[in-house]
């Protein structure tokens, strides 16, 4: 059968352990394209002759804006698998994901006022991006709060897996009507991300960092998941097993 | 599941005359919504300079923020008392589809808190300072508006549907997904307004609701299963 890897992949015992097995796999190259993109994106890269040295925050704000939304496409489509499959590894792996895209949007809006502070001269601006990264935060701490209101875990996964689905379709829309808003208000453009081909010495550490978030992402992701594993099956007789494995 | 003996159009006409007929006779609990919707409204030019020059730049903001908030408010009424009196397991039952039946009780639901919102609201609009020529095009963005807003506010009221106290919950989750709705409303109440064209917010008002009317039946009727379970 074609399937069976996806059923061994929905049992709780052998997710455990590909996923502790993975780890490393995904962390030490995490820290390796991160420690590269950092010197070549905060030593090596020319500064910008136009914002000066301020542009450097885009090696943590890029990579922190990209996860936010990624993170929450991974956490919609892993609660899709555990809503219409039944697998609980599904919503295990949703679950993990919530609070990492949280920290992934927040650190973005953050990275994003301090990059406004010397760019616009103001922490906060109504920019569309920052806006619709802000509504972004809003559907994850909806998303958490829907969770942690329902008892009964079997019913929060399955209440808050439809509430990702019906999320990662309006996303988009979110994201460019709050585009068009601002777009269509005229709102006084301070300054425009016109985006001009950025020299390799500027793209390259940019590209190594957003590989080294997204590496970074999925060793954080496994193993929240299987400390989410742990606490749901804490009652199961492979667990015994499996940690004195490790 | 047994097999239904009359045809779904039948059933969701019954279900419907069904929901009017019980919110007719409780008519104060539907007109709550509109109450609160004009009461906020009104509170705007209280906090605000009283001058119509002035309210007049505001107005599509009051009078959205102020449907959004009461079509949230409203959304108490949609399942409440069906879940607990049991109807909502009868219908999940009866071998209809639900995700059908779930939508009328919806389209109900728009008649009794959303319908008057678009009819007052163009009212409230000119009492803000809007144009007499303004009130068309106001009509036509709260008649869509409301629409879409019932639509997500309706698969936010199924989630929460399990959870005692639900309010500010229910607020959280729904807000951010009708975020694209009151951009494009009042984008077009501002237009309107002001004179001008206001076809495009309304055509993207328009595909919402389409697209939110496609949809949340089906995540409504995952959501209530969910709740009822």
């Amino acid at each position: 059968m074609a399937w069976v890897w996806f059923h061994r992949f929905g049992s709780p015992p052998h997710f455990y352990r590909l996923a502790r097995r993975l780890t490393p796999w995904f962390g030490w190259p995490a820290l390796i394209l991160c420690l590269a993109g950092l010197i070549g994106g905060l030593g090596l890269a020319p500064r910008d002759y136009q914002q000066g040295e301020g542009f450097r925050i885009i090696y943590v704000h890029a990579p922190a804006a990209w996860l936010s939304l990624m993170v929450y496409v991974v956490m919609a489509t892993s609660a899709a698998v555990g809503l219409i499959w039944r697998i609980n590894v599904g919503h295990a792996v949703a679950a993990s994901c919530a609070p990492i895209g949280a920290s992934f949007t927040v650190l973005a809006l953050a990275t994003g006022m301090l990059y406004g502070r010397p760019m616009w001269g103001t922490y906060w601006e109504w920019d569309p991006r920052l806006t619709s990264e802000l509504l972004l935060l809003f559907l994850y701490l909806g998303y958490m709060a829907l969770r942690s209101a329902i008892d009964d875990v079997a019913r929060a996964d399955r209440a808050s897996a439809v509430l990702a689905i019906v999320g990662v379709v309006d996303v988009p829309i979110i994201h460019y009507s709050v585009i068009w808003w601002n777009s269509l208000h005229q709102a006084p453009t301070v300054m425009k991300f016109g985006r001009p081909s950025m020299p390799a010495s500027m793209l390259v550490p940019l590209l190594l960092m957003l590989a080294g978030f997204t590496f970074y992402f999925a060793a954080l992701l496994l193993t929240r998941a299987r400390g989410e594993i742990l606490r749901r099956e804490r009652n199961a007789h492979w667990i015994a097993a499996a940690l004195e494995e490790s | 599941m047994n097999e239904p003996r009359v045809g779904f159009i039948a059933a969701a006409a019954c279900l419907m005359a069904r929901d009017l007929r019980l919110a007719l006779r409780r008519a104060g609990d539907s007109l709550l919504p509109v109450g609160f919707f004009i009461v906020v409204t009104t509170l705007y030019p209280l906090a605000l300079d009283p001058s119509l020059s002035a309210l007049r730049d505001i107005a599509p903001a009051a009078l959205w923020v102020g449907a959004l908030l009461s079509s949230l408010l409203a959304l108490d009424l949609l399942f409440r008392d069906d879940a607990q009196d049991g109807a909502l397991e009868q219908l999940a039952l009866c071998g209809q589809s639900f995700a059908g039946l779930l939508l009328a009780k919806t389209a109900v639901h728009w008649l009794l808190t959303g319908l008057p919102l678009v009819l007052v609201g163009p009212l409230i609009a000119i009492a803000l300072g809007a144009p007499y020529a303004a009130m068309a095009g106001i009509l036509a963005a709260l008649l869509l508006g409301t629409v879409a807003l019932s639509l997500i506010g309706a698969v936010g009221a199924g989630l929460t549907l399990s959870l005692r106290r639900n309010g500010p919950l229910l607020a959280l989750l729904v807000l951010p997904l009708a975020a694209p709705v009151l951009i494009f409303g009042a984008r077009a109440t501002a237009l309107a307004v002001q004179g001008e064209p206001i076809a495009a917010p309304l055509y993207l008002l328009a595909a919402i609701a389409v697209l939110f009317a496609t949809l949340s039946p089906w995540a409504l009727a995952a959501a209530v299963r969910i709740g009822l379970e």
